[in-house]
């Protein structure tokens, strides 16, 4: 009866319609491309001159490859800085706005306005901020009588340098989704908490961070895709340099395909790299699962 | 004596702040500033001027790369919206064999990073001859996976009152989607038209992969290419008139509709 009902109204039909722009474009532009990463990288090829089979030799060179691994490491160290930084602020903050105070949505908004400025906007601003003769940050740090800091221009302090901007830039967009957090703890919790005689510390730490463990995931989740990702800050802010120290993995597998022309390896790379994305991301979701 | 218990919060709220809105100001004022002014932490000099700004609009196109960005965004949201809400409903409300195993597709793609996809894609914009058009920066992103799930969320909530009395008035699907469905769905409509505009709008790695030609790119790519290319002579002041220009747009629409861009955002957080 019922299905007799839907092909009256010809539902089926109207669904498949409706349905088929998806699937054309899934078909070019999703299906399409991981098929034929997969055929690439057993070629090496220039776009131009006829696609040449290689076997395994995009593989062994990746194995070989001591530049890529120092970019995926690279970004590991920014995500190890970025992720925990931007939990702690983002958390203070939202902590901070989440109290009956007054112009709470000014304050919101301010924290949130670098998140919808392009991050070419913010890293050409940071390079100057950065600037190590004449940079805003050193001639606060002079004004306050402590020595000057090579932001961007030492090896070892350069990649944390775009981690601190990088989290300047997102931090607002995770306030927001800490204060919704938040606002969906149950009052009672805390009054029960209350009545046992818990500190503001206690409750904090027994009840608000509990409750905010899928907030927690997701924050981390977020922002591992976008860390990983990182291409554009180094881009602009440094090229990569000084001596490779903000070489992203992004930014290494866009110099190989569009600097060098090596379509098959960098494929290869984009593969080797999203399956490291994937697996990163799992690990944190166990861990923090678990807790 | 409330309020005053909290002064230390307070202060620690104005402070952050300050540290997130001076460096916007400072940058404004810097944007009128000869370079040798740039110095310091201040924000006024005696010698203000339009320079700067006339050093970028008299070496690189920035106006034609303006309306590139806001012909190829306005586009990108359209077709979002449209095609987007279009295979929502589908998935929301009709039932055909086949619905399930869509769905179920569509979830998976948005766990795909984009590093496997970029080569190819780049790739198969060289075969269609794609590059240096602007079907390249708007066919691949006229369909979002998270569109059609924003749309398809909110579709499930509609009473199915409403569709049946108007396929008994003898609407068609697409007369209902529109007609009926759309006045009722403004809020995910304003959703995922920002997240669309905002992803087009400030997105640099793909135009700079499909686009060469100088008068077909879009604003953000222009101004990096301006900042890291020798045509700003890297003159700082230069460079962040470029970058003012580009932010001024997208700045302008967020103090207008500020808690759409915040609440649009924040749902970004549903993506899990």
């Amino acid at each position: 009866m019922k299905s007799m009902l839907n092909k009256m109204r010809g539902e089926g039909f109207s669904g498949y319609v409706m349905t088929l722009p998806y699937v054309i474009h899934f078909g070019f532009f999703i299906a399409f491309p991981i098929g034929f990463s997969l055929i690439l990288v057993f070629h090496k090829w220039n776009i131009i001159t006829p696609m040449e089979w290689v076997g395994l030799r995009n593989f062994t060179r990746l194995i070989n490859d001591a530049q890529f691994f120092k970019a995926i490491g690279n970004t590991l160290i920014f995500l190890a800085i970025h992720i925990p930084l931007q939990i702690v602020i983002a958390l203070l903050l939202a902590v901070g706005l989440n109290q009956k105070i007054r112009l709470r949505g000014l304050f919101r908004s301010l924290y949130f306005m670098p998140v919808i400025v392009s991050g070419v906007v913010i890293t050409i601003m940071w390079r100057q901020l950065f600037g190590y003769e004449t940079g805003l940050l050193n001639m606060l740090l002079l004004k306050i009588g402590l020595s000057k800091i090579p932001w961007i221009n030492s090896p070892g302090i350069a990649m944390p340098s775009i981690a601190i901007m990088a989290t300047w830039k997102n931090v607002g967009l995770y306030v927001i989704l800490f204060l919704v957090g938040l606002q969906n703890i149950p009052r009672y919790l805390y009054e029960a908490a209350e009545l046992d005689g818990a500190g503001t510390w206690q409750k904090f730490y027994h009840i608000t961070i509990p409750a905010l463990n899928n907030t927690m995931v997701l924050v981390m989740t977020l922002s591992t895709i976008g860390g990983f990702s990182l291409f554009i800050e180094p881009f602009v802010m440094t090229g990569g340099g000084p001596m490779n120290s903000t070489l992203s993995a992004m930014l290494y597998i866009y110099n190989q395909a569009f600097y060098f022309g090596h379509m098959g390896y960098s494929a290869t790379l984009g593969i080797f790299f999203a399956g490291i994305v994937l697996i990163v991301i799992l690990i944190q979701k166990k861990i923090v699962e678990r807790d | 004596m409330r309020e005053l218990k909290r002064l230390p919060l307070y202060l620690a709220l104005t402070l952050g702040g300050i540290i997130f809105a001076y460096p916007f100001i400072w940058m404004l004022f810097a944007t009128f500033k000869p370079e040798m002014d740039l110095t310091g932490i201040g924000l006024w000099s005696p010698n203000m001027s339009l320079d700067n700004y006339r050093t970028v609009l008299s070496k690189i196109p920035i106006g034609r790369a303006l309306l590139n960005s806001m012909f190829v965004s306005i586009s990108v949201t359209t077709f979002v919206i449209f095609f987007g809400s279009i295979v929502g409903y589908a998935l929301a409300r009709l039932n055909f064999v086949g619905r399930e195993l869509i769905f179920a597709v569509i979830l998976f793609t948005m766990v795909i990073p984009f590093q496997i996809t970029l080569i190819p894609m780049y790739i198969l914009m060289v075969k269609f001859g794609w590059v240096d058009t602007y079907l390249s920066l708007i066919v691949p992103g006229m369909i979002n996976s998270f569109g059609i799930l924003l749309f398809r969320q909110f579709f499930r909530d509609i009473p199915q009152d409403l569709i049946d009395a108007a396929r008994i008035d003898g609407c068609n699907e697409f007369q209902i989607l529109f007609r009926i469905i759309w006045p009722l769905s403004k809020p995910v409509l304003i959703t995922v038209g920002i997240l669309a505009f905002m992803g087009s709008w400030n997105d640099v790695l793909w135009p700079l992969l499909v686009i060469r030609l100088e008068n077909l790119m879009t604003m953000p790519q222009m101004v990096t290419l301006f900042a890291i290319g020798g045509q700003a002579d890297s003159q700082m002041g230069v460079q962040l008139a470029a970058s003012t220009l580009l932010a001024a747009p997208i700045i302008i629409l967020y103090s207008f509709f500020q808690r759409y861009f915040i609440e649009s955002m924040a749902t970004s957080g549903l993506k899990n």
